[in-house]
């Protein structure tokens, strides 16, 4: 049986719109009209016990509503969730204390209380032993190098260390399935590497089941095995994630300077023209096609080249092609 | 088995107050405020009673000038704003995660809100009684100081009144927050309440100074027992059976304001949707 099993999720927002300025305004006020946004149109999707998925997809994608009904914070208007064998919904409590839960852009610790002193209650809202929660928080505390923070009241902590905050007070109760929204984002490199590190042994060494979302493909990269692509509140792929990178991320670029009075070639075999800029071409090509050595060749024999540059596609350009491609860029 | 039961709410209350203890500056300005605000209120007493025949009143000026420290001090039990933390957490979009602990979440809000008006009105009555009580007798103001209360037995009943005036607070205060969680905002409902609790709680007047038509409906409004309940135990203006009326009173309508919020925010929670990221 796997460990969450997603089934036909269906789910639509109601949104108030009115026109611009003064005229919309007062029209308003008599009438007021409604839109209804679909943000699941039946997605579905299951994850074994101990598996690490990364989510990822545009804004707007339905990633966030996925991960709220899941916690059990958002009722689905239709279709089936089960967290290990249970109604998130029918059996609230029993449901939440077995998950851990971060939302990026929201705090759960207590903005004026001292960083130890929330870890503290939360483990009387779990109802925590006390033994065991000291084993639990010191290992935290070590593992995400929150030791100075502990005495700090949380709003005095910069992004990086609330997030570590964060996370280590979504397991002080030791869950067996931890949900993390964009918990990277806006994050420095060093906190996004502590972050990625402490969830891939999460996983690894504890066997927590984690789902993930994230529009940092490093994230997923370094952590998940399995990714899924979610667009217009469906799932447009869900694949290992060395199968999306051959997919997707095996172009390569080549910049190519011409002389001064040198003629551009109008095509290249084996790669595809993306810009010209005065004597510069912009090329892109699949290695698994051509070669960048053959490619070099082929391109100086028949012109005069001044200079030539390989780079890696940047990955954010692989990706909003990819959503491109399944007409996911939010609308 | 009853204590691991309550004690996420215990910690709750626990950790609320021990963090609004530490405000040390906002205790000291809210009491200076209600010294003054209970000084202007004494002479108006005084020359209200200097000026009418008030032979059949039903309360001496001395236990008028008492009930006005007494209401002073107890000023920030009055339910007239939501629990500013629990506004944070509804603008803020933090409140999702109160829906994420396996407790009940009315009772978690009621604990925390409890503890932030516990730890507001504690610091303050203590300065109000050595203030008035202590301070104004030793300075020669006797005829204008707090008196004791009425007896031994009046204490007593008073000081379950009081336990039972907080709770009953918090369940208003609970019901001003989730007033907030529904509206997305606190600001319309803290200035509807405000104005209504001063007047009906008992904290402008004692209640009894007002119309003599009106006592039956003043005494049976809930906001009675909050100041003007116990108030009227401390002097023994109510006792024997009578004080067993009072507190019966403020027990049902505790009862009453906690099965209405725990219903309210079951509809509000489950529709309130978490908006944006």
């Amino acid at each position: 049986m796997p460990h969450i099993l997603v089934d036909q999720l269906q789910k639509t927002y109601r949104i108030s719109e009115r026109d611009p300025g003064v005229m919309g305004a007062l029209r308003g006020l008599v009438s007021r009209r409604h839109r209804t946004v679909a943000a699941l149109s039946g997605v579905s999707f299951s994850l074994e016990r101990g598996e690490l998925l990364g989510f990822i997809g545009p804004n707007g994608a339905g990633k966030s509503t996925t991960i709220k009904i899941l916690a059990g914070i958002l009722r689905p208007d239709g279709g089936r969730v089960e967290v290990d064998g249970r109604d998130p919904f029918a059996h609230r409590e029993r449901h939440v204390a077995r998950i851990g839960v971060v939302f990026g852009q929201r705090t759960q610790l207590w903005w004026d209380l001292p960083v130890g002193d929330g870890f503290d209650l939360l483990r009387d809202i779990y109802r925590v032993d006390a033994a065991r929660y000291r084993r639990t928080r010191d290992e935290l505390v070590a593992l995400l190098h929150l030791e100075r923070v502990l005495d700090q009241p949380v709003r005095q902590l910069s992004l990086g260390q609330r997030m570590r905050a964060e996370i280590a007070a979504a397991l002080l109760h030791e869950p067996d399935i931890l949900f993390l929204d964009e918990p990277t984002l806006g994050l420095d490199a060093p906190s996004k590497l502590a972050v990625r590190d402490f969830v891939r042994r999460a996983n690894r060494e504890r066997g927590t089941t984690v789902l993930l979302t994230t529009h940092d493909m490093h994230d997923i990269e370094a952590l998940a095995r399995r990714v899924i692509v979610i667009g217009h509140g469906r799932v447009l792929a869900d694949s290992p994630v060395e199968a999306l990178r051959a997919q997707v991320m095996a172009e390569r670029r080549l910049v190519v300077d011409f002389a001064q009075d040198a003629d551009l070639p109008a095509q290249v075999a084996g790669a595809r023209v993306h810009s010209r800029d005065g004597q510069t071409l912009v090329l892109d090509f699949d290695p698994a096609v051509t070669t960048a050595p053959a490619l070099i060749a082929r391109i100086a024999a028949a012109h005069a080249v001044e200079d030539i540059r390989l780079e890696g596609l940047a990955i954010e350009a692989v990706i909003a092609r990819f959503y491109a491609m399944h007409g996911a860029a939010e609308a | 088995m009853l204590r691991e039961l309550a004690r996420p709410y215990v910690a709750a209350f626990a950790s609320r107050f021990l963090q609004m203890l530490q405000y040390r500056t906002a205790a000291l300005a809210g009491f200076a405020t209600q010294c003054w605000w209970g000084g202007i209120k004494v002479m108006v007493l005084a020359a209200f009673y200097g000026g009418a025949s008030m032979a059949a009143a039903p309360m001496s000026l001395a236990q008028a000038v008492s009930y006005t420290w007494l209401a002073q001090g107890l000023l920030a039990l009055l339910p007239w704003l939501g629990d500013p933390e629990v506004a944070l957490a509804v603008r803020t979009g933090a409140v999702a995660y109160d829906r994420l602990r396996p407790v009940d979440a009315y009772a978690l809000w009621f604990a925390r809100s409890a503890g932030w008006i516990a730890a507001r009105v504690l610091p303050r009555l203590a300065l109000m009684a050595v203030f008035a009580a202590i301070a104004l007798p030793l300075a020669g103001w006797s005829d204008w100081a707090w008196k004791p209360p009425a007896s031994a037995a009046a204490a007593v009943a008073f000081l379950a009144s009081a336990v039972l005036a907080l709770l009953l607070s918090a369940s208003m205060v609970m019901l001003l927050n989730i007033a907030a969680a529904a509206a997305l905002d606190e600001r319309g409902i803290n200035a509807l309440a405000a104005p209504v609790v001063i007047v009906f709680s008992g904290n402008l007047l004692p209640l009894v100074l007002l119309p003599d038509a009106w006592q039956t409906a003043l005494l049976l409004q809930p906001l009675a027992g909050v100041v003007d309940i116990p108030a009227r135990l401390y002097f023994g203006l109510m006792s024997g059976a009578q004080a067993l009326v009072g507190l019966g009173l403020q027990c049902f309508w505790l009862v009453a304001l906690v099965a209405l919020g725990h219903q309210a925010m079951d509809r509000t929670m489950r529709k309130l949707e978490v908006q944006g990221g």
